[in-house]
């Protein structure tokens, strides 16, 4: 169904998807033929990602031996049970009007829902929980709302819950399906009958599914943590199992594609290929290799796994003002040993400019509250902007930096003692600095 | 040797790692007047030992996967020195696996190196002469070696041999018939001399700077945080 069967204009000869298929498959690495490489780059050097519509079809005019007026005219679906006479606007070509049922018709679709004679529900159908009556009105209202279920436990009369009407349901369709059946075998592939709901299975799910959803960010962050790690251990043990195998050599993936491996917390053993080793009898090789550039990088992860982005990024800062490289260009375990270490420190020291800054906040909100209006609140005020300025250079620049760039942030500060005079002098209405809110840490 | 005291051994050996260190990357010649549209670079793909040392000890071989549109993209290299030259116009990911001897490790490992033919500044003239050269620095570490493994490389130049744990001895290496196989290392390799410089002193010494300055920073911080609560402590009691 594509956009023309929707409005129900005929379908053209040459259909477009012909034509894009007919075209061979490129990659970005081959040029097509015919136009010059440089051309083809500036498409991007790809196929076009969506097919573009054949622009000589749109301007397409019907062809002129066919006359086209446009009526009013009434029609009939078979969708409709009543005899409800419509009208609407029909193309009509030379005369003739078209012919067939209400294109729409089609797509009226409703479920097949079972239904049970009185018979049959005194035989097999009842249940200490629910009346007939019940069973009746939920199979009408399943009937009649194509098994909408929220919709019809929202309409139930007495209070049901979902998953109660679903499991009334299925299991009444089954009894049914199968009492009717000439034999269990017939019937045994029916959907209704090959998996049946299961209620607490499904309670727990949503239950599940919800927390799931209604997780903090905290919480969130705690579990990929979780789940790096039980990733290491259970990649460690895999390692175990794979050098049992000499036969089975499985790649140890360090790179890009290493995050696909699906290991849950409780995972241990990847279900693939590997058989369950002799205990104890492990023979003498080595269990893992791995490239130090990706033992850091899961280090670092690691340790900043409790800081937020903003965080991050404010390292990652930190780390290009000192002329340090993100990722170490010579990462020998000295290099990387020290690079770590550099990080946490510097994660203390944020936290410890947050902690600076509460206090200091805190100690001005005390000032404010108790004292008011003061004389000199102006002066006061200009003070404040003043150490605005040092206090948030203060914070990113590092003092004195070896080499050129020292002499000119020294020359951007108001006076060599300035620094130390921001955090503390007491008196001073201190205004938060702009440049970095409570809620940025 | 009984079990304990095969369990002892592996728990002392918890610690002990080796490490190679490596150097993986391209050198690309723009090919200048013998260029053609499809084949306007002769690259080398290769990984080598950081200081020009045979690895072969350590990697039997290397599999260099390749682009699709290359004939037979999987390309296997026996012998160091573990190399590929290609000619080619596009640059792209070249995933390199590097599986070792059994004495080794089980698990091959993988790398991954985006091919440079085109030097970084576009407005340059590029020369036939001038290679443009990418290298990546890297370390492969073996946890818990096994003592076979241990006893061959003991000496061997290309490997970072660790501190071994007090009174652990290894047997003495087996000697190599070094005469039958050919040279597998790179100090005299035709690309030799393009290779870059990789010295850990220098990071070392930035770090070290680095962390002097933060540590500086955090103390005066933490007068500072004292002395403001001493500030507020007034207030506190009201």
């Amino acid at each position: 169904m594509d956009a023309k069967d929707i409005l129900g204009l005929p379908k053209t000869p040459l259909s477009i998807t012909q034509e894009k298929k007919s075209r061979p498959q490129k990659d970005s690495q081959r040029k097509p033929d015919g136009i010059s490489r440089e051309v083809y780059a500036l498409t991007g050097g790809v196929a076009p990602l969506m097919p573009s519509i054949d622009v000589s079809q749109l301007k397409r005019r019907p062809p002129s031996d066919e006359k086209i007026t446009w009526q009013w005219l009434p029609f009939t679906s078979s969708a409709r049970k009543d005899n409800l006479q419509l009208y609407h606007w029909v193309r009509v070509v030379n005369g003739v009007p078209p012919t067939g049922d209400y294109s729409f018709a089609k797509y009226n679709k409703s479920v097949d829902v079972i239904r049970y004679t009185d018979e049959e529900y005194e035989k097999h159908l009842t249940d200490p929980k629910w009346t007939k009556e019940e069973t009746d009105q939920l199979f009408d209202l399943c009937e009649r709302f194509d098994l909408r279920f929220i919709i019809i436990a929202d309409r139930f009369p007495t209070p049901r819950t979902v998953e109660e009407l679903k499991d009334r349901y299925y299991s009444v369709s089954r009894t049914i399906l199968v009492a009717r059946a000439p034999s269990p075998g017939e019937v045994a592939g029916h959907p209704l009958v090959k998996e049946p709901y299961n209620v607490t299975q499904e309670i727990e799910r949503k239950r599940a599914l919800s927390m799931v959803l209604s997780q903090t960010k905290h919480q969130e962050r705690k579990d990929a943590e979780v789940l790096a790690e039980a990733k290491r251990i259970a990649e460690s043990r895999m390692a175990a199992r794979a050098a049992e195998e000499p036969d089975l050599p499985i790649a140890s993936d360090i790179g890009p594609e290493s995050a696909e491996r699906a290991v849950g917390p409780g995972d241990t053993i990847s279900p693939s290929n590997v058989q369950v080793p002799a205990p104890a009898a492990a023979p003498s090789t080595s269990l893992r290799v791995y490239l130090r550039t990706y033992a850091l990088e899961q280090m670092v992860q690691a340790a900043s796994s409790s800081a937020g982005l903003r965080t991050i990024k404010r390292v990652e800062q930190t780390l290009q003002d000192l002329e340090v490289n993100l990722k170490p260009k010579v990462p020998t375990k000295a290099v990387c040993a020290e690079h770590l270490e550099l990080r946490k420190e510097i994660l203390t020291l944020l936290n410890l400019q947050k902690q600076l800054q509460y206090k200091e906040a805190e100690g001005s909100s005390f000032r404010d509250g108790s004292y008011g209006d003061m004389p000199g609140s102006a002066k006061r005020s200009q003070r404040a902007a003043d150490q605005d300025r040092t206090f948030v250079l203060d914070t990113i620049s590092f003092g004195v930096i070896p080499g050129d760039r020292g002499v000119k942030r020294e020359q951007k500060r108001k006076g060599p003692g300035r620094a130390s005079e921001t955090s503390s002098s007491p008196a001073g209405a201190h205004k938060r600095p702009r440049k970095m809110k409570a809620s940025d840490l | 040797m009984g079990k304990s005291e095969d369990s002892e051994k592996k728990k002392k050996m918890k610690d002990v790692e080796i490490s190679v260190p490596i150097v993986y990357g391209n050198a690309a010649f723009w090919l200048g007047k013998k260029a053609s549209e499809y084949q306007s670079h002769k690259w080398t793909v290769y990984v080598r030992g950081a200081t020009n040392e045979d690895l072969s000890v350590v990697v039997k071989r290397a599999v260099f996967q390749l682009h699709s549109s290359f004939n037979n993209p999987t390309r296997i290299v026996e012998s160091a020195p573990f190399e590929l030259t290609e000619s080619g116009w596009g640059e792209f990911e070249i995933a390199i696996t590097l599986f070792f001897h059994n004495y080794v490790c089980e698990k091959p490992l993988n790398l991954y190196h985006h091919l440079k033919l085109y030097p970084e500044d576009e407005s340059g003239p590029m020369s036939t002469k001038k290679p443009v050269v990418v290298e990546s620095y890297d370390e492969v570490v073996f946890t818990e070696p096994s003592e076979s493994f241990l006893a061959r490389v003991q000496n061997h130049p290309a490997v970072t041999f660790p501190r071994l744990p007090a009174g652990f001895t290894l047997p003495p290496p087996v000697p190599q018939d070094e005469s039958k196989r050919k040279r597998g290392d790179t100090k005299d390799h035709p690309l030799s001399q393009w290779f870059l410089n990789f010295s850990e002193a220098d990071e070392l010494l930035q770090l070290a700077a680095a962390r002097q300055q933060v540590q500086t920073h955090i103390a005066k911080l933490r007068r500072q945080i004292s002395l403001t609560d001493g500030q507020n402590q007034p207030f506190k009691s009201l």
